[in-house]
C-alpha cells in the first residue's frame, strides 16, 4: 500500500500548485485578463530559463507577474510592458525577441536556411533534368 | 569535389558551434543594466525603519550593492567573505530582499554586519528595478553610479579575484579604491 500513498501525496502537491496559482486575483474585464495570460506566456522567466513566468514557480516569477498586472491595471501598453521588462532584464526575457542588430540572426537564419535548401534542392533537380532521358531503368 | 567537401564543411561549422555552445552557462543572463546608471531606490533600513537608504547614499565613490535575505543558503555561504571585504575598506550597500525584519536583523546581529546600510525590500520591488533574479547578487557601482560589473551567486575570493579586481583596476586609480590594495592583492 506505499506506492498509493505516495501517488496521492504527489497528487496532493500538484493540486496545492494548481489553487495557488488559481488564487492570483484576476480583471474583472476579460480583455485585459487575456492580455495578461498572452504576455505572461510571453516572457521568460529569468531565473528558470525554461519556462514563461505563468508556468514558474520562482519567486521572481511571481514579482513579475505581480508587476505585469499593476502596468496593465494602469493602462500600459502589451509594448510598454515588455520595454520595461526589457529594460531591466534584457532581451533575454522576450521569447520573441525584438529585431535588434544582435538578434538579427536569430529571425533571418530560418530564412536564410530555407533559401540554402531550395537551393540545393533546385541544384539537384537541375542536374537530374540534364540527364538523358533514355537512360537504362535497373532491371 | 564540391560534393564532398560541402557536408564536411557544414559538419566542421555544426561542431565549432555546438564546441563553444554547450560550454556556455546557460545560466549567465547577461544583465541589461552594465554600462547603465543605477536604478535609483530609496528603502527604508534594515536596522533603523526611520531611516532611508536611498541610491544618493552611494555617489562619489565606488561601492558594492549585495542582495541578501535570510532565507538564502547561499547568502550565509558568502557572508564570511563580505566581512573580509568591509574590513578591508569596502563599502558594501545590502539590498535586504523579501525578508522578515526581525530574521534580518538578528542575521546581523549573529554573524555580523558587512553593509554600511541595508535597505529592506520585503516585496522585491527595488529588486525589480535592478533586474534582480534572486539572491545572493553582486553589484559593482562606479563612483559615478554607473553599474560596472554584475555576480549571480555567492561572492567568494575567487570571484573577487577574477571578476571584480580587474574591473576595479580599469575604473579607478589607487586613491579611488584604497582597499584595492588591501583586499585585492591577495
Amino acid at each position: 500500500m506505499k506506492t498509493p500513498t505516495l501517488l496521492v501525496a504527489v497528487w496532493l502537491a500538484f493540486a496545492a500548485g494548481a489553487v495557488a496559482a488559481a488564487a492570483e486575483v484576476g480583471f474583472d474585464d476579460p480583455a485585459l485578463e487575456s492580455r495578461y495570460q498572452a504576455l505572461t506566456h510571453e516572457i521568460r522567466c529569468p531565473k528558470c530559463l525554461n519556462e514563461s513566468i505563468a508556468e514558474s514557480k520562482a519567486p521572481v516569477a511571481a514579482d513579475l507577474r505581480r508587476e505585469v498586472r499593476r502596468l496593465i491595471g494602469e493602462g500600459k501598453s502589451d509594448d510598454e510592458v515588455k520595454t520595461f521588462l526589457s529594460e531591466r532584464y534584457g532581451d533575454f526575457v522576450l521569447y520573441r525577441p525584438r529585431m535588434t542588430p544582435t538578434t538579427f540572426a536569430v529571425w533571418a537564419a530560418p530564412f536564410v536556411l530555407l533559401g540554402l535548401g531550395g537551393l540545393v534542392f533546385w541544384r539537384i533537380l537541375a542536374a537530374r533534368m540534364n540527364q538523358p532521358l533514355d537512360e537504362e531503368l535497373p532491371p | 569535389m564540391l560534393r564532398y567537401l560541402a557536408p564536411l564543411a557544414i559538419l566542421v561549422f555544426i561542431g565549432v558551434f555546438f564546441y563553444f555552445g554547450l560550454q556556455r552557462n546557460p545560466n549567465d543572463v547577461p544583465s541589461a543594466l552594465i554600462g547603465k546608471t543605477m536604478p535609483t531606490f530609496s528603502l527604508p533600513s534594515v536596522t533603523d525603519p526611520q531611516n532611508l537608504v536611498t541610491s544618493d547614499a552611494l555617489a562619489g565613490r565606488v561601492s558594492l550593492v549585495n542582495v541578501w535575505g535570510t532565507w538564502c543558503v547561499e547568502c550565509r555561504h558568502e557572508h564570511g567573505y563580505l566581512l573580509e571585504l568591509a574590513r578591508a575598506g569596502v563599502p558594501i550597500y545590502g539590498l535586504n530582499l523579501k525578508d522578515d525584519r526581525t530574521a534580518a536583523i538578528d542575521w546581523l546581529a549573529r554573524l555580523g554586519n558587512p553593509y554600511v546600510s541595508s535597505g529592506f525590500d520585503p516585496e522585491g520591488k527595488a529588486a525589480i528595478d535592478w533586474g534582480v533574479t534572486g539572491a545572493p547578487e553582486t553589484f559593482l557601482i562606479g563612483s559615478d553610479g554607473t553599474i560596472l560589473h554584475k555576480h549571480i551567486s555567492p561572492l567568494t575570493a575567487q570571484v573577487w579575484q577574477k571578476d571584480f579586481v580587474p574591473v576595479l583596476r580599469e575604473h579607478c586609480g589607487p586613491a579611488d579604491c584604497p582597499f584595492l590594495a588591501a583586499a585585492g592583492s591577495r
